[in-house]
């Protein structure tokens, strides 16, 4: 009997090496037997590890303009929080100032996306309007950088963020040229793409994205889209608001109250 | 890390306007622009060889072979541009086996595969089977056996067998011209489907890219066939290069004006985005747009080759102009493909400023490089030449 049994055992050994032998060919002979849908499966597990469901989520942001002062702190954390390279060409989020003149021109800078805040002009005569605001990844539900991805490196999960799988990226960078916003950059030490995540690793545990948590006015309000006691759902009641380009049909989830025509 | 640091920091400088911080690296150089040029290389000498299938235009007889073997060896070198600009060259297999249903680019390697296996390798070897055994035949020694091997170890040459390779080729031309049109034109709608981008997307780009990959086809061999032939000491056939030269005008013409229709319509419509787009038109791109792709590469061939349509010159002028015309050509293709991707990548998606673009010498993405895979093409050729010879007395040879 025991005899047998390593036997049928052998068996079944040798008939799952040939199985695995024959998809591999099949693998090889086909290609696109396997959908990078499958591949963006293996994330699920990850984050349900963490006690944490995506689909009873439903992430945005909402930007108050007239809250903004400019300071530039969340820019700062954002670099902090995610190890993103302090050079001034990488950012996840950035804050603009738009000084509009009498005569209709319009100044737009971020020195450093404002991670040092911004320097006042000696020279404020003349200007009508001028205001900060903040950007970063809107998170679309229409998202064109996750359509145009090869293979499917970046995805939307199932709250809404989009995110980068860094391990699978090949550097294509496809998904920055499609990006209307600016908000994705290629990190010069992976060679991949990287953009903001909405501090995934910290939602996930229930906490705020870095740069919600450090802003002094509260101009950033994160929260959910679908939920009626959260703040982000108060926000949207009490303000009327704008996403960028809507032309697009990208469907933003970064929504901002007293947004400027200038914006752009 | 380092390094591109120093390679972007003087680039803050080069900026006017406002631009959003990360755009300050661009990010599809050099490489970007040789992809889509060489494709265009490919498409087009593939289609002037189909025209001597389908249409039986005896007159330019002469350079079906040169265009089918130059279009493999562009062909084979279309991807390593590609290659060579990813951020992991040796994760790109992933494109084959997790595509992304959605993505443009995902499509590349199918397109690629069915263009390479299906039409040209197919066509090519139907097209050469009977030479090739008969070569096979008087030779010795290596070229023997590598002649036995690329026949596939075939040996019928009954009449009935070559009636069948001249019916297959046929049909594998009258598939190839929609998968021509389908290799480039896909490349133009790679660019002309990024709705971010208002100097890229146009519905009309992959057909702007098609008919302008047709012209620097047929410029293209126009130009070997003007090198080699002489190089082979034989007589330039005439015929065959008025009506090289033919082509190569009328289809210029559609060319011109589909972008000039593309350009109207733009001002016209005068959305959003004109007026970055006409600082970018009137500024940075000036030289590569309006002096090199239109003056130079094309309204100075077109008046040069309607010049010798007009005046009835003689044969040494005309060699001497149509070969001028389609080098000029060539570098009025290379510039449109440049003031494509980069010129697209100068303005800031913010509408409000633009940026410059700094090539590197060395390095994987830099002029070197570039130069390299450029001349590759060439030297794949010359091998082609020598292992299958496209010549009509290398044909007859042996009857």
């Amino acid at each position: 009997m025991e005899h047998l049994k390593t036997q049928e055992g052998h068996a079944i050994e040798r008939r799952g090496f040939i199985k695995k032998i024959l998809q591999g060919c099949a693998a090889l002979l086909f290609p696109g037997f396997l959908l990078a849908k499958t591949k963006k499966g293996r994330t699920k597990p990850w984050v349900l590890e963490n006690g944490y469901n995506p689909a009873e989520h439903d992430w945005g942001m909402g930007i108050n303009i007239n809250k903004c002062i400019g300071c530039g702190r969340c820019a700062d954390a954002c670099k902090r929080e995610n190890n993103v390279p302090r050079a001034p060409f990488f950012f996840r989020t950035w804050v603009e100032r738009y000084r509009i003149f009498e005569n209709g021109k319009s100044l737009i800078d971020s020195p450093n996306g404002a991670i040092n805040g911004f320097k006042f002009p000696a020279d404020e005569k003349n200007i009508i309007r001028s205001f900060f605001v903040p950007k970063l990844c809107n998170h679309c539900d229409n998202p064109p950088c996750v359509q145009v991805c090869p293979v499917g490196a970046t995805f939307k999960t199932a709250d809404g963020v989009v995110l980068v799988d860094s391990n699978y990226c090949i550097g294509c960078r496809y998904c920055i040229q499609a990006c209307p916003y600016g908000a994705r950059f290629l990190d010069p030490r992976t060679r991949t793409a990287e953009k903001c995540t909405f501090c995934y690793h910290r939602i996930v545990k229930g906490k705020l994205p870095a740069c919600v948590e450090v802003c002094p006015t509260q101009a950033r309000v994160f929260g959910e889209l679908k939920k009626k006691a959260s703040p982000l759902v108060r926000f949207m009641r009490m303000n009327k608001i704008r996403v960028l380009k809507p032309s697009l049909n990208t469907e933003p989830k970064v929504y901002y109250a007293n947004l400027d025509m200038e914006v752009r | 890390m380092e390094e591109i640091i120093r390679h972007l920091t003087p680039l803050l400088k080069e900026i006017t306007g406002y631009i959003y911080p990360n755009e300050i690296e661009l990010h599809w150089g050099i490489l970007v622009v040789i992809y889509p040029y060489i494709t265009g290389l490919v498409a087009g000498a593939f289609i002037l060889a189909s025209i001597v299938k389908i249409f039986n235009v005896k007159e330019v007889q002469p350079t079906y072979r040169i265009s089918l073997l130059t279009a493999l060896a562009f062909l084979i070198v279309a991807p390593l541009p590609l290659l060579a600009h990813l951020g992991h060259p040796e994760k790109s297999y992933e494109i084959f086996l997790t595509p992304n249903t959605s993505s443009a680019m995902a499509m590349f390697g199918f397109v690629y595969a069915w263009y390479l296996m299906a039409v040209l390798l197919l066509e090519i070897w139907f097209d050469y089977r009977k030479d090739i055994i008969l070569w096979a035949k008087k030779e010795t020694g290596f070229r023997k056996w590598l002649h036995k091997i690329l026949s596939l170890f075939s040996v019928d040459v009954s009449e009935r067998a070559i009636k069948f390779d001249k019916k297959a080729v046929k049909i594998i031309t009258v598939i190839g011209i929609p998968s021509a049109f389908l290799l480039h034109g896909y490349v133009g709608f790679i660019f002309g489907s990024v709705k971010a981008n208002p100097w890229w997307s146009s519905v009309l780009m992959p057909i702007v890219f098609l008919f302008s990959a047709i012209v620097s086809g047929i410029a293209l061999i126009l130009i070997i066939y003007m090198i080699v032939t002489p190089l082979r000491a034989k007589q330039i056939d005439m015929v065959c290069l008025n009506k090289l030269a033919s082509y190569l005008f009328y289809v210029m013409i559609v060319d011109f004006s589909l972008e000039a229709l593309d350009f109207m319509h733009r001002i016209y419509e005068s959305e959003e985005s004109i007026k970055i787009l006409s600082q970018l038109v009137s500024g940075k791109l000036f030289v590569s747009l309006i002096v090199i792709q239109l003056l130079i590469g094309m309204l100075i061939p077109l008046g040069a080759i309607a010049t010798v349509k007009i005046f009835d010159l003689p044969d040494e002028l005309k060699k001497q102009i149509y070969f001028l015309s389609a080098l000029l050509v060539q570098v009025g293709i290379f510039t449109t493909r440049w003031n494509v991707v980069i010129g697209g990548q100068l303005f800031s998606k913010s509408f409000s400023g633009l940026t410059a673009y700094k090539m590197t010498f060395f390095g994987m993405e830099g002029l070197l490089t570039s130069i390299g895979l450029l001349l590759l093409p060439f030297i794949i050729l010359f091998v082609l030449f020598k292992i299958l010879p496209p010549w009509d007395e290398a044909r007859t040879a042996v009857k």
